[in-house]
C-alpha cells in the first residue's frame, strides 16, 4: 500500500514536475548560492543559487525516466531471449544460456561501467547500458517459467492446431508468465535508478547541468560540509523513490503469489 | 565430489576466457580508431602509425588476442597512456586496497546481516522481526554513494570519530566499509530469515526437538547450516555486487582503489588502465564463486552426488 502511493506519487512528479516546479530549475543566482531553507525556497539553493525543489522536480523525469527505459529494453530483449531459449531449447538454448550464464556471473554495474565505456557518456548511452545488464536476469526468469509450462496440454493443443511458434510464445505462453515477470521487472525498475544515478553521481552517466538527482549529488559534493542540504534531499528523493518500488514489487509478488509470502 | 569441484573448475576457465575476449574486444568494440583516440590531436602521422605497430593493431584481430592475452598472463598489463607508467605497478597496490575494503564490509554485512536474520526468524511477528526487516529493505533502497556522504556529515564532520579520507589506521576504513556493506546486510539478514522459517518447520528440526536437543544447538547446528545454502549462493553474487559497488564508495571517501583507475580510466579514455581494472574485477569473481562452489559442497551432500 505505502509502495503503491509512494509510487504514484513519483508518476506524478515525472508526469508533472517540471511544471510543478515554482522557478526556472537551470535559473541561477550566485548571490544566494547554498542559501539554506527559506519561505521561498523550501528547499534551499545549490553551490550556484538555482532553486533545490525546482531541480529536484524537473529531475525526476530524467532519473525515472532512464531508469524505466533501460528496464524496458532488458525486458524485451530478455524476454525475446528466454522464451526462444526455452521453446526451441537444443542448440540453439545452449548457445543463448551460455552467453546469459556468463553475465549473470558479473554484476550489472560493472557490465554497465564496460558498457560505458565503450560507448562513452550520456543519457541515451546510460539507457543503453544499464538496459543490456539488465537482458540476462529476465531471459533467465522467462526461459525458467516456459520450460516449466512447455509440456502443458493447452500448449500441446495449440501445436496440434499447426499455430506457429510466434504465436503459439505470444499469445499461449507468455501470457501465463506475465505474473513473475511483473514483480521482477519493479524490481529491477529500482535497481536500475541505484545503478543510473551512481553512474551520474561518478559523472559517468547525464552530464550537468541536468537536474538528473545523481548529478545534483555529484555537484553537491564540493560542498556538502558545509551547506548539507544540497545532498540530503536529492539523495532522499532517489531513496524513497527505490525503497517505494521495491515495496510496491513486494505487494505485487504477494498479490501474484500467496504462497512466497515469507519474507 | 571431486568431478563435480573439477566441472565447475572447467566452467570457471570458460567464463575466464569469455571474459578475456570481452575485455580484449572492448577495444575493438569503440567506434573510430582506438589508437587516434589514445593520441593527442597534435601526434603525427608517422607517430600514430608507429604506436599501431608496437600496439599490434596491423595483425588480424585473433592474433592480437593471443598476443595480448599472453602479455597479460605473464603480468604485463600494458602501460597507461595517460599516466605513462606500466599499469600493473599501479594496479596492485590500488587491487589490495579495494580486495581490504570488499572482504571486510563483506564479513561486516555477514556477521550483522545473519545474526539479525537469524534472531528475526526465532521471534517471528514479533517488533525486533518487524522493525528489522523493515530496516532490511531500506538498507537496500538507499544508494550506497549517498549513504556515504551522509555518514561522513554525520561520524566526521559533526562528530569527529572517523575520518572521511583515505589513511592507514584502522579508523579510516570504517564508514567505507559500513557504507558499502548496507544493502548486502539488508539483503542477507531477510535471506536468511526466510530461509530459517523454511528450514524451523522441517522434520528433522521437530525430530532433534523431540530428541530433546538443546534450543542452541539445534539453531547453530541443525537449522542454520542448512538454512544457509541460499545464504551462501547470495553472498557469492553480492561479493561481486560489493566489488563494483567499491568502485562509487572509494570515489567519495578517496579510497586509493581500483575504482578511481577505472572511473578516470573511462573519463580520460585510458583503455588499457579500463581493460586492466575490468580483467582484474572480472578474474576475482571467477575465482569467488569458484570458492563458493567449493563451499556448497561441503554444507550440501546432495551436490556431491550431482551428476
Amino acid at each position: 500500500m505505502v509502495g503503491c502511493l509512494i509510487v504514484l506519487i513519483y508518476l506524478f512528479i515525472a508526469g508533472l514536475g517540471p511544471s510543478l516546479a515554482p522557478y526556472d530549475p537551470y535559473k541561477q543566482n550566485l548571490e544566494l548560492k547554498l542559501e539554506g531553507s527559506s519561505w521561498s525556497n523550501p528547499l534551499g539553493r545549490d553551490e550556484l543559487g538555482r532553486d533545490l525543489l525546482s531541480r529536484i522536480l524537473a529531475g525526476g523525469r530524467l532519473t525515472l525516466g532512464i531508469s524505466a527505459a533501460a528496464a524496458l529494453l532488458g525486458l524485451t530483449v530478455g524476454v525475446s531471449l528466454g522464451a526462444i531459449s526455452g521453446f526451441f531449447g537444443g542448440r540453439i538454448d545452449a548457445a543463448i544460456m551460455a552467453g546469459i550464464n556468463v553475465m549473470l556471473g558479473f554484476p550489472d554495474l560493472l557490465i554497465a561501467l564496460a558498457i560505458i565505456s565503450v560507448l562513452g557518456t550520456g543519457a541515451s548511452n546510460l539507457v543503453l547500458a544499464i538496459g543490456l545488464a539488465a537482458i540476462p536476469s529476465f531471459a533467465r526468469l522467462v526461459r525458467a517459467s516456459v520450460l516449466s509450462i512447455r509440456d502443458e496440454y493447452f500448449v500441446d493443443a495449440a501445436t496440434a492446431m499447426g499455430f506457429s511458434a510466434r504465436r503459439i510464445v505470444l499469445r499461449h505462453i507468455l501470457p501465463n508468465v506475465l505474473a513473475p515477470l511483473l514483480v521482477h521487472t519493479t524490481y529491477m525498475v529500482a535497481a536500475a535508478i541505484l545503478i543510473a544515478s551512481g553512474l551520474s553521481f561518478l559523472g559517468l552517466g547525464v552530464q550537468p547541468p541536468a537536474s538528473e538527482w545523481g548529478v545534483m549529488l555529484s555537484r553537491g559534493r564540493d560542498y556538502f560540509r558545509v551547506a548539507p542540504h544540497v545532498v540530503t534531499t536529492p539523495g532522499l528523493a532517489i531513496a524513497i523513490a527505490v525503497l517505494g518500488i521495491n515495496l510496491f514489487g513486494d505487494g505485487l509478488r504477494d498479490i501474484f503469489d500467496p504462497k512466497l509470502n515469507r519474507s | 565430489m571431486f568431478s563435480y569441484i573439477f566441472k565447475r573448475s572447467l566452467y570457471a576457465v570458460f567464463t575466464a576466457f569469455i571474459a578475456t575476449v570481452f575485455v580484449f574486444s572492448l577495444l575493438k568494440m569503440i567506434p573510430g580508431d582506438p589508437i587516434r583516440a589514445m593520441a593527442t590531436p597534435a601526434a603525427k602521422q608517422e607517430d600514430i602509425e608507429r604506436l599501431r605497430v608496437k600496439w599490434g593493431f596491423n595483425q588480424p584481430p585473433p592474433v592480437q588476442y593471443i598476443r595480448w592475452l599472453t602479455r597479460t598472463i605473464q603480468g604485463d598489463l600494458g602501460d597507461s597512456v595517460r599516466m605513462r607508467v606500466p599499469i600493473s605497478q599501479v594496479l596492485w597496490p590500488r587491487y589490495l586496497n579495494t580486495l581490504r575494503l570488499t572482504v571486510l564490509s563483506m564479513l561486516i554485512a555477514v556477521f550483522v546481516g545473519v545474526s539479525v536474520g537469524v534472531a528475526a526468524s526465532i521471534s517471528r511477528g514479533s517488533k525486533f522481526d518487524t522493525i528489522t526487516m523493515t530496516a532490511g529493505v531500506v538498507g537496500f533502497s538507499i544508494p550506497p554513494f549517498w549513504l556515504g556522504l551522509i555518514l561522513i556529515l554525520v561520524f566526521s564532520v559533526q562528530l569527529g570519530w572517523f575520518p572521511a579520507g583515505n589513511g592507514d589506521s584502522w579508523r579510516h576504513i570504517v564508514l567505507p566499509a559500513v557504507s558499502l556493506g548496507v544493502a548486502s546486510m539488508g539483503l542477507i539478514a531477510r535471506l536468511t530469515r526466510s530461509s530459517m522459517l523454511e528450514v524451523l518447520n522441517t522434520d528433522y528440526i521437530r525430530n532433534a526437538r523431540a530428541k530433546g536437543l538443546g534450543e542452541r544447538r539445534i539453531l547453530l547446528l541443525h537449522a542454520l547450516k542448512n538454512a544457509s545454502i541460499p545464504v551462501v549462493t547470495i553472498v557469492g553474487l553480492q561479493f561481486g555486487v560489493l566489488m563494483a559497488g567499491a568502485v562509487v564508495t572509494e570515489v567519495i571517501f578517496t579510497w586509493p582503489g581500483i575504482g578511481w583507475l577505472l572511473v578516470n580510466g573511462i573519463l580520460n579514455r585510458d583503455f588499457p588502465v579500463v581493460q586492466a581494472t575490468l580483467l582484474v574485477v572480472s578474474i576475482t569473481f571467477i575465482i569467488v564463486n569458484l570458492i563458493v562452489d567449493a563451499i556448497y559442497v561441503l554444507l550440501d551432500p546432495r551436490v556431491r552426488f550431482e551428476r
